[in-house]
């Protein structure tokens, strides 16, 4: 019952907000926010899952319950956790927390819907990483979209209605075509499940139940749900050549929400292909290594070179995101318990850096009121924390030992380089190696024009040292950096836990 | 529970009843008070009928009256009239539309003359609908279709000062004029092949064979050709942006919403009863199966209502090409029935009456939106809608629940209720009719999400001023974005109705 107090808790916290006066919306939407942590980090330390959820493991906190008969199959209310999902629960409501209260400085008109529509997406996430029912989840999955797409829409920059459009587009574009995908799969296992239920799809297609649908033999239809499961879910990481709604999301959309949607909104993407993809299809997902893994390394180094190109401060967060993807899913395609395992840690990783990244952008902008890296130097000056917190996250992008990105980037090449699926894998995994250099080049580069150097302003503000509920979540990101990337093993025990099962039946333990 | 046990069996009209009771005391009260200063008082008894009507409906259903647990469907009247599950679930559509249309009316009708009509019209036409969903016989099919058609008229035209009102009202009446008439000839053209007009005897009739293969193909186009008409329903659809566009918002609502679905309760049962696919087929070797007519008007209708939609500038009239799309989609329920079908037709019809059942809410809502916008005297097109949220967040918030559950995007009812309709049909063996559907269901968020864009998103090119807020409008909106969420959790208790009472009918 807890991950149902957990979600309600939250959409009471959000219609709360709602109805709250604007002036106080931020700092109620922050207390409220803190039951949903509390919640999360009790489940964690309560926490007693093994395996994966999907294959048969025990899973925690798990509640099933039939909800709708609908034709031949039963939609289930069934909720729970695993190794997989628990870390990125903890994640959720951490980042959501922090991103309110670095909302507080840039958001100064309709307030409580915002903080609302803040809080209404934290449920729906954590919905999202809960659910283990495929309408459940779906529902969820597709509930995220509205209050980002208002999050956008509303409160962004000068071009936010096409940034917002285009995001909801692109999504729900990749929704459908998802959705289909998966239909015709559950429709190709005939009478062998009689649920929507994840475990139960799962453990029918290892059985090899597949059967033929709309004139389509079982392979082939496979390979159709696969693609097209995978195009939907690619659009969402995003993976290079899908990614052009997310520069113009994220530099439209107001700070606080860049950072739930670098820090936990591609993560969904990522999240469903281990689940869906990669768990529920590992022989296909063998078959197709040669193209994903080109995917892979495509989004790793035009991510990063694209980033070079930049001379927007966010512009050039946004588009190393779709690099740090990049190795998200050359990870899982490894199929190996490093790859896989390091892929779900940098979901984690990457969700509190470049959360960190976006809010330090972010902080800079509220005292300059430009990105641009050619109208400031030498910020550091005066703004010695803010830029201090800057330059450690930036290293932890690059992938600096003793934090988290380290730990994950190491894991991911590790384990790619240990892959069997394909003989060129280490090939692959050289090229993406490269991607850690460029990373390197543009954010220096970006760091020595804006922070160092002599002072140089071209606008008309003082620039000062941000107020202290700025920096403080800044502060916090990079402490637990820090904390994941000394002892990864906080997560990464349960997550290897639950990954190996799906590891035995790719066939490359 | 089982009401009726010791009542008369024409007890089971019950709501029809009531609802005709309701219609003669709104008279009542205007001939005792013709200067109509009592809005109130009208909209109360009027919303009051068709609850009551609504709640017997409903307690019936509960009670299982007309259905299989307490002795099957009760006929009345030589067959004329039938009481079972599916009369008694339309009519719950029909007067839960009805009451919030009648509650809205009170603020839309505030400054308008005649107020006692409008209700007893809205009362009467609720009659005729109910009297659709019972009618067994095609005599009482076309007298209760003429008893909700010819108020559906004057409503149309009920705004007598405003040129595009009386402009709807006149092109609503010619063209329902003409589909009348070739209804009837219909008619009688199967009365020529069967020797009768009571449904299950032209089927049993149909059964023993007939040589006159033609002519029952004829009247069996020219009545689809009627239904098509009421259902807003390709050929006969383009009544209804005009008339949607130009009535007063509330009849706008209480057509598209209640009309239709009356519309497709009349063709479910004529189709299912009086002309079974395996007869027909049957006799005609093979040359009159509806199912095959159907699913090409189901193909067309959605795509047209669609892409029509898609090109409009003014709100009402996508709603209106939207309305014909959703048709398109209720079409799928009589599209995807087949000869050996079995529980699968069952299921798709059911899903189809759901369908119409969760539109009523989320249609009724969109359409009372555009009545509070033009009380508000704000104009009908997308710029006009610029910026409303900021003004009226509540109102703007239901809005967009029925935009987004009108384009089936979860967590809505919307979603359910299309997902089973399309779950359905593939059920059924129609995975093609689905796959269309469904691509249709995306592209049409393209022009839903366009209101949303508008409200929330653009800023109002001029300034913004909202008077009044309307009671009556606010209650049956906030009435209508409940129901329409509340539907996605509670879509259970609708869809095991709408499919039990519907394999009721094979």
């Amino acid at each position: 019952m807890i991950i149902e107090a957990l979600i309600a808790v939250t959409f009471l916290a959000a219609l709360v907000t709602f109805v709250v006066p604007n002036r106080y919306a931020g700092k109620a939407a922050f207390a409220l926010s803190l039951a949903p942590v509390v919640g999360s980090l009790y489940m964690w330390q309560q926490y007693d899952a093994s395996g994966n959820a999907l294959l048969g493991g025990n899973i925690a906190f798990e509640t099933d319950v039939a909800w709708l008969q609908l034709g031949q199959y039963d939609i289930h209310w069934m909720v729970g956790v695993d190794g997989i999902s628990m870390p990125l629960v903890v994640l959720t409501t951490i980042l959501t927390t922090l991103a309110i209260v670095s909302a507080w400085t840039p958001i100064s008109e309709r307030q409580s819907q915002f903080f609302g529509l803040m809080l209404l997406m934290e449920a729906n996430l954590l919905g999202v990483f809960t659910a283990l029912d495929f309408f459940v989840w779906f529902i969820f999955w597709e509930a995220v979209l509205l209050p980002m797409y208002f999050l956008i829409g509303v409160w962004g920059g000068p071009r936010r209605k096409y940034a917002a459009i285009k995001f909801f587009v692109y999504t729900n574009i990749a929704s459908l075509v998802m959705f289909i995908g998966f239909i015709s799969l559950v429709f190709g296992l005939g009478d062998s499940i009689s649920s929507f239920r994840l475990p139960e799809i799962a453990q029918a297609l290892q059985a090899g139940q597949l059967g033929s649908f709309a004139g389509l033999s079982a392979g082939a239809l496979a390979s159709v749900a696969f693609i097209a499961m995978f195009f939907g879910f690619a659009v969402k990481v995003p993976v290079a050549p899908l990614h052009t709604w997310l520069p113009d999301a994220h530099v439209e959309a107001p700070t606080p929400v860049s950072v739930m949607l670098a820090g936990v909104l591609l993560k969904m993407g990522t999240y469903a292909l281990l689940r869906f993809n990669f768990t529920m299809l590992p022989e296909t997902a063998r078959a197709f290594a040669l193209p994903i893994a080109l995917l892979a390394v495509a989004s790793v180094i035009y991510g990063a070179l694209l980033a070079l190109a930049q001379q927007d401060l966010k512009r050039i967060v946004a588009y190393s995101s779709v690099s740090s993807m990049g190795y998200v899913i050359l990870g899982l395609i490894a199929y190996t318990t490093y790859g896989v395992g390091g892929a779900t840690f940098q979901m984690v990783a990457h969700g509190l850096i470049s959360g960190l990244m976006f809010m330090a952008v972010g902080v800079i902008y509220n005292t300059t009121h430009t990105r641009m890296v050619s109208d400031m130097s030498g910020i550091a000056d005066r703004m010695p924390v803010t830029a201090g917190i800057f330059v450690a996250g930036a290293f932890g992008y690059m992938g600096l030992p003793l934090m988290a990105g380290f730990a994950a980037e190491f894991f991911i090449f590790k384990g790619a380089f240990e892959s069997t699926v394909m003989e060129a894998m280490p090939l692959f995994t050289g090229a993406a190696m490269f991607g850690i250099v460029i990373v390197a080049g543009y954010l220096l580069f970006a760091m020595q024009r804006t922070l160092f150097g002599p002072f140089r302003f071209d606008g008309d503000y003082d620039i000062t040292e941000a107020p202290f509920h700025d920096v403080a979540p800044l502060a916090v990101l990079l402490l637990l950096t820090i904390v994941l990337g000394v002892s990864p093993d906080i997560f990464f025990t349960m997550i290897q836990d639950a990954v190996n099962p799906i590891l035995e039946l790719g066939g490359a333990f | 529970m089982t009401p009726l046990q010791t009542l008369p069996e024409w007890a089971a009209t019950a709501p029809a009843i009531v609802l005709a009771l309701t219609g003669l005391a709104l008279l009542l009260i205007d001939t005792i008070d013709p200067d109509s200063t009592n809005n109130g008082l009208l909209a109360g008894t009027a919303t009051l009928g068709a609850l009551a009507a609504g709640g017997i409906a409903g307690w019936f259903l509960i009670g299982g009256t007309g259905m299989e647990s307490t002795g099957g469907a009760i006929s009345l009247y030589g067959d004329a009239l039938v009481v079972d599950g599916m009369s008694l679930f339309f009519t719950l559509i029909f007067t839960s539309v009805a009451a919030m249309v009648t509650v809205a009316s009170y603020d839309y009708l505030a400054d308008e003359p005649h107020q006692g009509e409008f209700y007893s019209l809205v009362i009467f036409a609720t009659t005729g609908m109910t009297l659709m969903g019972m009618s067994n016989s095609l005599a009482t099919v076309f007298i209760s279709l003429e008893l909700a058609s010819l108020p559906s008229y004057a409503l149309v035209a009920f705004l007598k000062k405003d040129r595009g009102s009386i402009e709807a009202g006149l092109k609503y009446f010619l063209i329902g004029a003409l589909s009348s008439a070739v209804f009837a000839f219909g008619i009688s053209l199967v009365f020529a092949v069967t020797g009768s007009l009571v449904l299950p005897e032209v089927a049993a009739s149909l059964a023993e064979g007939t040589e006159l293969v033609g002519v029952l193909g004829l009247g069996v186009l020219m009545i689809a050709g009627g239904f098509a008409f009421k259902t807003a329903s390709v050929p006969f659809h383009f009544w209804a942006p005009e008339a949607y566009e130009g009535a007063p918002a509330p009849v706008s609502a209480f057509l598209s919403s209640a009309s239709k679905a009356a519309g497709f309760a009349v063709a479910f049962r004529v189709f299912t009863v009086a002309f079974p696919l395996e007869t027909v087929t049957a006799v005609g070797g093979g040359s009159v199966d509806w199912s095959l007519l159907f699913a090409v008007l189901a193909v067309v209708t959605m795509t047209l209502g669609n892409f029509a939609a898609a090109t409009q500038n003014n709100v009402k009239r996508m709603l209106a090409y939207s309305s014909i799309g959703h048709a398109g989609y209720a079409l799928i329920g009589l599209a995807a029935i087949t000869t050996d079908g079995g529980a699968a037709n069952g299921d798709v019809l059911g899903a189809s009456m759901a369908h119409l059942f969760v539109y009523g809410f989320m249609n009724t809502g969109a359409f009372l939106f555009i009545a509070m916008v033009e009380k508000w005297g704000l104009g009908r097109t997308f710029e006009d809608y610029n910026g409303i949220a900021s003004k009226a967040p509540i109102a703007a918030s239901a809005m967009t629940v029925f935009m987004f559950s009108l384009a089936g995007l979860p967590p809505f009812g919307g979603f359910f209720s299309k997902y089973a309709l399309f779950e359905s049909a593939i059920g059924s063996g129609f995975w093609w009719l689905a796959a269309v559907g469904a691509v249709n269901s995306a592209l049409s968020l393209f022009y839903y999400s366009r209101v949303v864009k508008a409200m929330w998103i653009e800023e109002p090119s001029k300034p913004l001023e909202i008077g009044s807020q309307p009671v009556g409008l606010y209650v049956a909106i906030i009435f209508a974005a409940v129901g329409t969420v509340l539907l996605l959790p509670g879509f259970q208790p609708v869809i095991e109705t709408a499919q039990t009472v519907a394999a009721a009918l094979f």
